[in-house]
């Protein structure tokens, strides 16, 4: 049977966020839908929202080694809803995809799984915190300590993430706009994790220290029909950190957005176009071209600063595809981070 | 100058067109015999790997519980410990097998349904679709649920979600067993720490059901290659005596300058055409012989193994290819000879088309050696013997070793009687018939292989329903059985039967591994049916008491052998270690089975009840019995079989195994009397230089012609008396050898004299036919035919 061909569809949404694949994931039928102003109820909102059609616990990490070696660790539970409501069983409308990978200057180490809700197999609890899908898992007592591990054929990792500042909160307290015609999120982020742990790779356990990200979002309809894909990069410069996200339309036009995070974990969010990328390099990644060196600049807070992948291979070869990898930053800024793209396939 | 070669060469099939119909029909037949065999084996393949494909037996190592029955959690636990396994529930529900898989979860390729189509997949996991053959779909009485046909399906299968599975199965919760996936992760926890009481499979190669099944299909393949062996024998009569036949024209065509080379081209391309045409139609022939066998085969295979397999033959371009090839083939081989004597040939040899029906001395000579050798190492075989391969090879060497030896024994034989001769008449006759026999060998060969498969095959078929027919009188000794739906219904039918019969003798069993093989654990209650009728033909000193003690186990002699366990051996069932004290006959079951007490049943599998209840009671009470059942404690009228029922069932069932012998037995044997009946039709023409002078002297052509069924007879009957004793080697061949191999029980053999008198009088009949026409053309040759042999020189 064509597994394949059902996860395309089930992940379409979150594809749609995730990778730009337009037209479908658009409409709401019963399900949730984010409204303004935000209000978030912790811990309950780091659980499962099954009313909503999608969600993700999204953990990207900056790691190094013991002689300096940099490395890059990803950890994504997706989840799609069929219908809006939570469901027991076979049958619960609750459908789970896991993606992990690990990041070397010269491997790239993926790993999916798939699973349903209703059954045990995967799920999310608010406290104590909880998300997981087979083996993979990140819980905690709270959402400041938590361990996260995976595993997949050729390799796993065992970490502990400490938070060292507060959660912060998207666009307009959370509610995050993803298009000129108004679809929106609700996203938050634990940027400020710092991150312990062993990779176990074909060559051996590596000790590895470093920080961690966490996205946390949920929505119903992301995604306007005529967006195809998308760049999204979180950077840590030392005078702050930079979500940003472009997301790219038909016509050629993008729809931009950011936030700035000082050390405090005080937040400027900013409206389209004040944050731009631009394609500075491209990489021939598994047949497609893909741009892995940018420009990247938000005037407002003078970065100017250049982006390049740590292994510009970093393609997630599951089976909705894409790239996504460490990378450094050098310029106005100096630093490193995390970057997605979608829709280059 | 080709084409004008190609003429003069053609021009002697219009003279001899009967020479072309032999050689067509001959091909067409030995081809769709074999064809035939083929497409039904390659349809009984298709669905093994069909059933094997959906279940994932030969690709992946499985993880299965020794009651049979996974709980889910379990299932979740091994997820959650790293174990990357998809659970699949089994279950049997309106006589079909319902399996149910998870898609999500499932390796890649799974089960032979498309979901390619993304709203048909949503379907399956929100509300469950039921996907399978339009016969299977139609018999599954199950709720509403959607049905989608699919011919990928295997036979007699229904696929859908494993939640949809657990609903109609009503086995909430539970699981069959877990397919492992190729791919595990790097570091997973050890499966004896997550779930201790499960274990580990390796990839099943074949499949259980393919690897009992194979014998069945040697069984016909063999039968395949002896039809075609038969027809072959006709082809290469045929093409030698066209060569024979041909050479004036080859002679002149060669002394006016026709090279040899193309020559030799021009008639292996017309052998080419003539062996494709036969081929074609052979195949066409082949199908319908197939098309006709498939029902018994498939239904055959499903009383012995269980085995579902597709009732209708598909047109499989592998199959008709292969049947082409091998009408190719076999004229290729057939004709070998006459090619190299053409490359050979001086080039103004003349025909001897005489000499070439005659045979030398040296060839009968090496003929004899070569039939002494193959039937010393039958004998060679017989007593190194160990399997099935061996068997057959046995089997081929006494088959091939007889058919050579034949028209040296017959020579021998009429040698006999010409020398008791006492007329000129009588001497006349046995030496005209001896000097005949080497034009007629191929054909009686022919005969003798085909009689002697009838005899060797009817004995070991009778033999072995005598023997049923006896253990099934001995075994099915309770009165009325019985089966509950489920293990609440099970508790109160036992109660409700207590006080009503003799005794309820609870039947409960567990399928498992013993020695590395299937098979069936039995439990049965301690009474002394069993005592008196599972007869031990081995046992260790009291064993009955032993067994009742708990202290070992009974096996049945399918897995005495297989397992190579005797008595005193020990065997672990369910990780308890027994001695083997008894080994009982259990003939028609594929598998192995180990009986053990009630008692030592219930320890070692505690989660196992008993659904199924041999009753014993007077037996003119069953059928009041019966109807209390139904309309008072309200049990299905399919819930219950009386012992008569269940006997006129596995008569019924073992018949229909071999119909499928018996059919190919009569087809070989018509085979081999249209054999005959060429040979004749193309002697007869030869022999007229013979015959004229006796005309000549005064013996009428009516006479002649009655000579000529007298001879026929005569023949018939000397190679069906040859054939019994070869007939009965090979049923001892096929009860001691090859039925021990295949299917792990040795026979006693019973002769069948009747039977064989009948099948004497059907090969008598048979040559009579064949002579029939011979004889009535001769007969009707007109008088200056014959007058012509006197002033012609031919």
């Amino acid at each position: 049977m064509n597994v394949r061909g059902l996860a395309f569809l089930l992940f379409l949404p979150v594809a749609a966020v995730a990778q730009g694949f337009a037209g479908l994931g658009t409409e709401t039928e019963g399900f949730a839908v984010p409204q303004r102003p935000a209000f978030f109820d912790f811990p309950a909102d780091h659980g499962a929202h099954p009313g909503y059609r999608i969600e993700w616990w999204y953990v990207t990490a900056n790691l190094e080694g013991e002689y300096g070696t940099p490395y890059g660790l990803q950890w994504t539970l997706f989840r799609s809803a069929l219908a809006p409501e939570p469901g027991t069983g076979w049958s619960a409308p609750q459908l789970w995809m896991g993606h992990a990978a690990v990041t070397t200057p010269d491997a790239h180490h993926v790993a999916e799984r798939l699973a349903r809700g209703g059954i045990g197999q995967a799920g999310a609890t608010a406290a104590p915190f909880a998300a997981w899908i087979d083996d993979w898992q990140i819980a905690g007592p709270d959402f400041d300590t938590l361990t996260m591990t995976a595993s997949g054929p050729d390799f796993a990792f065992d970490t502990t993430l400490t938070a060292q500042g507060p959660i912060v909160f998207h666009g307009d307290s959370g509610y995050s706009v993803k298009s000129a015609q108004g679809q929106a999120s609700y996203y938050y982020s634990q940027p400020f994790y710092d991150i312990a742990g062993t990779l176990t790779l074909p060559e051996g356990e590596v000790a590895v220290t470093g920080e961690a990200w966490l996205d946390r979002e949920w929505s119903s309809q992301p995604l306007s029909e005529d967006q195809t894909g998308w760049d999204w990069f979180s950077l840590s410069l030392g005078t702050g950190k930079l979500m940003g996200f472009r997301l790219r339309q038909i016509d050629g036009s993008v729809y931009t957005s950011a936030t700035w995070i000082d050390p405090q974990g005080r937040t400027t969010a900013y409206p389209d176009g004040a944050f731009q990328a631009e394609p500075v390099m491209r990489t021939e990644v598994r047949g497609n071209t893909v741009p892995t060196g940018w420009r990247v600049q938000l005037a407002a807070k003078g970065v100017d600063v250049t982006v390049a992948a740590l292994n510009p291979q970093a393609w997630m070869d599951t089976t909705v595809a894409y790239w996504e990898g460490p990378v450094t930053v050098s310029g106005s800024h100096d630093g490193h981070g995390y970057l997605e793209m979608t829709g280059y396939d | 100058m080709t084409r004008a070669g190609l003429q003069a060469l053609l021009s002697h099939w219009r003279r001899n067109p009967l020479q072309l119909f032999t050689l067509v029909v001959g091909l067409s037949l030995a081809t769709a015999l074999w064809s035939g065999v083929q497409a039904v084996n390659a349809e009984a393949r298709a669905s093994y790997d069909a059933a094997a494909e959906t279940l994932g037996e030969g690709r992946y190592a499985q993880i299965t519980a020794p009651g049979g029955v996974i709980p889910q959690d379990r299932y979740i636990a091994l997820r959650r410990a790293g174990w990357r396994v998809s659970p699949v529930l089994e279950g049997r529900l309106d006589g079909v097998r319902v399996v149910g898989f998870d898609p999500l979860t499932a390796p890649n390729g799974f089960g032979p349904v498309d979901l390619s189509d993304n709203a048909l997949t949503l379907d399956v996991l929100l509300n469950g679709v039921l996907f399978g053959t339009a016969e299977a779909l139609n018999r599954l009485g199950a709720p509403d649920v959607a049905r989608v046909v699919s011919a990928q399906v295997a036979p007699s299968m229904v696929l859908t979600d494993v939640g949809t599975a657990q609903e109609l199965l009503q086995a909430d919760g539970q699981l069959s067993r877990l397919i492992v996936l190729p791919e595990q992760p790097i570091r997973q926890r050890a499966l004896a720490e997550v779930a201790p009481d499960l274990t580990l499979r390796a990839p099943q190669t074949g499949g259980d059901v393919a690897q009992l099944t194979d014998s069945f299909h040697l069984n016909l393949t063999a039968f395949g290659l002896l039809s075609f062996a038969v027809g072959i024998f006709i082809v290469h009569g045929a093409i030698g005596l066209a060569f024979e036949q041909r050479r004036p024209v080859i002679r002149t065509l060669r002394a006016l300058g026709f090279p040899l080379r193309r020559l030799i081209a021009l008639i292996a391309a017309e052998l080419l055409v003539i062996s494709l045409l036969a081929g074609t139609i052979g195949v066409g022939l082949g199908y319908v012989v197939a098309a006709a066998l498939l029902p018994d085969v498939a239904a055959t295979l499903d009383g012995l193994y269980g085995a579902s397999i597709s009732g209708t033959l598909q047109l499989r371009p592998d199959w008709w290819l292969s049947g082409l090839a091998i009408a190719v083939g076999g004229t290729a081989l057939a004709a070998t000879s006459s090619l190299w004597q053409l490359a050979q040939m001086p080039l103004l040899a003349s025909a001897r088309p005489r000499a070439w029906a005659m045979q030398s001395g040296a060839r009968r000579l090496w003929q004899a050696g070569a039939a002494a050798g193959l039937l010393g190492l039958a004998v060679a075989l017989s007593l190194v013997g160990g399997s099935l391969l061996l068997g057959f090879a046995m089997l081929a060497a006494l088959l091939i070793g007889a058919a050579l030896a034949l028209p040296v024994i017959l020579d021998r034989v009429l040698a006999f009687g010409a020398a008791r001769a006492r007329s000129v008449m009588a001497e006349w006759f046995w030496a005209d018939t001896r000097q005949q026999l080497p034009g007629l060998s191929l054909a009686l060969m022919a005969l003798l292989l085909a009689m002697a498969a009838n005899v060797g095959v009817s004995t070991m078929v009778s033999s072995f329903r005598l023997t049923f027919t006896g253990f099934l009188d001995q075994r099915l000794a309770s009165e009325l059985y019985v089966y509950a739906d489920d293990a609440e219904q099970a508790a109160a039918l036992a109660a409700y039967l207590a006080p009503r019969v003799d005794q309820v003798l609870p039947i409960q069993s567990v399928d498992q591994q013993v020695a590395g093989l299937p098979a069936e654990i039995h439990g049965p209650a301690a009474h002394e049916t069993y005592r008196a009728h599972w007869l031990f033909l081995q046992e260790a000193p009291d064993a009955w008491p032993r067994i009742e003690a708990g202290q070992g186990a009974a096996i049945n002699e399918q897995l005495a052998r297989r397992g190579g366990l005797s008595i005193g051996d020990e065997i672990t069932v369910a990780d308890r270690r027994l001695p083997v004290l008894g080994i009982y006959g259990d003939y028609g079951n594929p598998i192995g089975q180990v009986l053990v007490t009630a008692t030592l049943f219930a320890e070692l599998f505690p989660a196992v009840r008993a659904e199924r209840f041999g009753l014993r009671m007077e037996a003119g009470d069953v059928s009041a019995l019966a109807e209390d059942l139904r309309d008072d404690f309200g049990l299905a009228e399919d819930n219950m079989i009386d012992q008569a029922q269940l006997k006129a069932f596995s008569l019924e069932v073992f018949d229909r195994t071999f119909t499928v012998t018996a059919a190919l037995n009569v087809l070989t044997l018509a085979v081999a009397g249209f054999a005959i009946l060429m040979s004749l039709l193309t002697l007869a023409t030869m022999r007229l230089p013979q015959l004229a002078p006796v005309w000549a002297q005064g013996l009428t052509r009516a006479r002649l012609g009655r000579i000529e069924i007298l001879r026929a007879v005569l023949l018939a009957l000397l190679t069906a008396v040859l054939a019994l004793p070869l007939g009965l080697a090979l049923a001892w061949t096929l009860l001691a050898v090859v039925n021990v191999e295949a299917f792990g029980w040795r026979l006693p053999m019973f002769l069948f004299p009747l039977d064989y008198a009948r099948l004497t009088v059907f090969a008598v009949l048979a040559a009579v036919l064949a002579a029939l026409w011979p004889a009535r053309k001769l007969s009707r040759t007109r008088p200056s035919e014959l007058l012509k042999v006197f002033s012609n020189e031919r």
